[in-house]
């Protein structure tokens, strides 16, 4: 029996340690420090490369930041514990509170202390009407409690309450935060101009999806690449512009309609929006083999390496026997220096160049190891050439022949379905709100006691002066009553 | 007006109020420099004559407020010259800051009477604007596309605004720390005692602190609405969100030290500077140093 009184007061007692504002506070520090790691390290969610290559340069180091979760510390457990105990003693010290607040609404103020001169703003006058003193608080939106010889008069609820919506929308915010990790997904796709989507897991090349969320709860449109433009900075070479145009229909197979989609312009549709996220270009090449039969044709596209998107790829031929890949660059503005060699110097397509190597072997690509698509996996070829073609050029490479006939231009294609994010934006709506509420509202209260002489003081709760003249215009007012 | 004179114009007004700036900084320095040396002690000990350093004081103030003027017509006309708001690269945002950090001191200046942080601030916008045109400058250009949007606007004029007003809070929770030494000592020394007393130095910088706490609020959550439109999350822990958010809980920590737990003076003008030092590091380091999304091309 006692145990479990003990046991059930041990719970109080922590529960009364985890709400206490000390606490709250100290939780509120660590969290802005947990934060810190996460930013001088490279995280996995956000460059998975960076990762690798860390591990790499601190061999005996990486493993030991591993463990700690170092490399996902906003996903890592000491990270979520700070933020969850952060958000029950958030709740549990707020819910009360509220409750509280709720039902004072109604309620008079507090009772006049017994001995004003001890307040701040204590002045004595001579003796005056209480029944003025009343309704002039009145008139300014005091609540004012009543005695035979005292009036309490307070103001400035909405502090309180704003206090509290603060609060209770930073857990909605929360809230908003959680639906859409556990319900949401997002993934990747790369579309040449004149490629068709259509939003189903096997269309993408890289979808990752929510705890909770369902694999056929996809949107089901279509989209089709119908045109992509970039614009330059002739001066800068940076991008000033990039427009996408894509023919597009929810469901798939309903009317298509044509819309534009930019850099800052997702199309929406409900939770789901698709973004532009990166572009680039896809070389054209016709191979043949020594027949002079067409073995491989189309683009493929290209990854940008700097910002004058020279390009690095992979063309793979696995129809020829023996198999035949090009590891290439591709340059749309092709210049030379003694230095670099061949570089881009303008992102547009001025003047293509494909360079190459040729291997001829095993591309490795039944193997069931997931390949690269912009690499190829060369151990188990040989090379047998080296080429640079201009547009239109073909080479002939023993084995068969290779023409450059033209370039594309790709886009990658971001689509994200975040169910919670309009509960963080309401949530955060409310926040500021609430928080302007509760940090410009003054909140005091206003004594008037009435003995030989009749004494004044007030209480201002936050430090927002103004009080001092609120207490002289009332004893100007009712002084000059009389 | 072409875009080339138009920033040539800009760069000459902010050359202009560069000038000016050292001449406020002279003016104030010779202020202080006075109040020390000249003061009449009349009657009593305490009681100390400022007449003869008020001239020059006002001189200076008049010189941060032409200064400033220059500033902001050397932002006007970057922006004039690249066609869009002035934010697009380092360079911008700290001419951009150093002009809001002036008129935050001239809003402290008129409403509170803190002519004291002159000196401060002027040598402080001077190293600013000084570090921009030598290190900083970039030929004006257009935005790169992930830039191009209405709340790139609003949030970073935001952020701007809060930085400058969170800065002056931290100089007079620096100044707080300074005189509490002294005081702790024994007096202050004759050219600080025109500084308020401590009291009011703790109230004001947590006045400045809870009228932009809402503002550096909104403006996290301005740039997660825009996050989200370019780049398909509206939280993703960036190094330059998370500093955001770092500074965000350090300022309302303080707010909870003050309010709730009743922290006063030393302790909280210490919690002051440490917020304040989230938000310098966030832009000095992470714009640099830092990789992410926030990372601009040439700074
Ligand atoms: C851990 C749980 C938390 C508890 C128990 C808590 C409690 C409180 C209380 C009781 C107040 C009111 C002070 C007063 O009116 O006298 C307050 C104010 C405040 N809280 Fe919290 N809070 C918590 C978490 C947070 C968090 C996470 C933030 C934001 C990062 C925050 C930001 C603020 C701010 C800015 C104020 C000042 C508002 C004002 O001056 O009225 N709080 N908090």
């Amino acid at each position: 029996m006692s145990t479990v009184l003990d046991s059930r007061s041990f719970l109080r007692w922590c529960w009364r340690q985890l709400t206490s504002m000390r606490t709250a506070l100290i939780l509120l520090l660590l969290l802005g420090i947990a934060a810190i790691p996460g930013s001088l390290f490279p995280q996995r969610t956000q460059n998975p490369l960076q990762v690798k290559q860390y591990f790499i340069d601190n061999p005996s180091l990486a493993p030991w930041l591993d463990r700690l979760s170092l490399f996902e510390v906003y996903s890592s457990p000491w990270f979520s514990a700070i933020y969850l105990l952060l958000f029950i003693s958030l709740i549990g010290c707020v819910l009360p509170r509220s409750i509280e607040h709720i039902k004072a609404i109604g309620a008079q103020p507090p009772l006049t202390p017994k001995y004003l001169d001890r307040l701040d703003n204590f002045t004595e006058i001579k003796k005056i009407n209480l029944d003025g003193a009343e309704k002039y608080l009145k008139k300014k939106g005091f609540r004012v409690r009543r005695e035979e010889h005292s009036i309490s008069a307070e103001k400035g609820y909405a502090r309180e309450s704003g206090n509290l919506l603060f609060h209770l929308s930073l857990v909605l915010i929360l809230i908003g935060v959680g639906i859409g990790s556990l319900l949401g997904s997002k993934g990747d796709a790369i579309l040449n101009v004149g490629d068709r989507f259509i939003n189903t897991p096997t269309s993408y090349d890289l979808l990752s999806f929510g705890k909770y969320q369902k694999e056929d709860s996809l949107t089901p449109f279509s989209i089709t690449v119908k045109d992509f433009q970039a614009q330059y900075d002739s001066v800068t070479n940076s991008p000033i512009d990039y427009t996408l145009t894509v023919s597009t229909a929810n469901p798939a197979g309903s009317k298509e309609q044509l819309k534009i989609i930019k850099v800052n312009q997702p199309l929406t549709y409900g939770n789901t929006k698709i973004y532009l996220q990166a572009n680039g270009y896809s070389p054209i090449v016709i191979v043949k083999n020594k027949q002079g039969k067409v073995v491989f044709e189309g683009p493929t596209p290209f990854l940008p390496q700097d910002s004058n998107l020279s390009s690095i790829g992979a063309i793979k031929v696995p129809d020829m026997q023996p198999q035949i890949g090009f590891v290439s660059s591709f340059l749309p503005t092709a210049d030379r220096d003694p230095i670099r060699g061949g570089f881009s110097s303008y992102p547009e397509v001025l003047d293509p160049r494909l360079l190459f190597s040729i291997w001829k072997g095993d591309l490795g690509l039944d193997s069931g190891v997931p390949q690269s698509v912009y690499r190829i996996n060369t151990t188990n070829m040989e090379r047998i050439g080296l080429k640079a073609l201009s547009l239109n050029e073909t080479y002939d490479f023993g084995e068969g022949s290779i023409t450059f006939t033209g370039w594309n231009s790709w886009v990658n294609l971001q689509i994200v379905s975040d169910p919670g994010k309009n509960y963080a934006l309401i949530g955060a709506i409310l926040a500021i709100l609430g928080l302007l509420i509760s940090l410009f509202t003054r909140q005091r209260r206003i004594w008037v006691k009435q003995g030989k002489k009749t004494q004044v003081a007030g209480l201002s709760k936050n430090e927002i002066p103004g009080l001092k003249e609120e207490i002289e215009d009332l004893i100007k007012e009712v002084s000059s009553e009389r | 007006m072409s875009d080339r004179s138009a920033a040539l114009l800009s760069n000459n007004f902010i050359y202009s109020a560069m000038v000016i700036y050292a001449l406020a900084f002279l003016a104030h320095a010779i202020e202080v420099a006075w109040s020390v040396k000249t003061p009449e002690i009349t009657v009593r000990k305490t009681k100390l004559d400022f007449s003869k350093t008020e001239r020059i004081g006002r001189l200076g103030s008049a010189f941060m407020l032409i200064a400033t003027i220059l500033l902001f017509a050397g932002v006007i006309f970057r922006g004039i010259s690249a066609n869009r708001v002035p934010w697009g690269n380092m360079y911008e945002f700290s001419i951009t800051g150093a002009l809001s950090f002036s008129i935050a001191y001239l809003f402290a200046l008129a409403k509170y009477k803190m002519r004291w942080l002159a000196l401060p601030a002027s040598i402080s916008i001077l190293i600013t604007l000084g570090t921009a045109v030598t290190l900083l400058y970039r030929p004006s250009a257009p935005l790169v596309p992930a830039l191009k949007s209405t709340w790139l606007v609003i949030h970073v004029s935001a952020a701007i605004i809060s930085g400058g007003v969170f800065l002056l809070a931290n100089f007079i929770a620096g100044t707080y720390l300074i005189l509490d030494r002294y005081e702790q000592k024994g007096s202050r020394p004759i050219w600080l005692q025109k500084l308020p007393t401590l009291e009011s130095l703790d109230n004001l910088s947590y006045r400045l602190i809870a009228l932009v706490f809402p503002l550096w609020t909104f403006s996290v959550i301005a740039g997660a609405i825009w996050a989200e439109a370019a780049w398909g999350r509206y939280w993703g822990w960036d190094p330059k969100e998370t500093w955001a958010f770092i500074t965000w809980v350090a300022y309302a920590a303080y707010l909870h030290a003050r309010v709730t737990v009743g922290w006063r003076g030393r302790k909280a003008a210490w919690l002051c500077l440490l917020a304040g030092s989230t938000f310098l590091f966030n832009y000095i380091y992470i714009n640099i140093w830092g990789t992410g999304k926030h990372t601009y091309s040439g700074l």
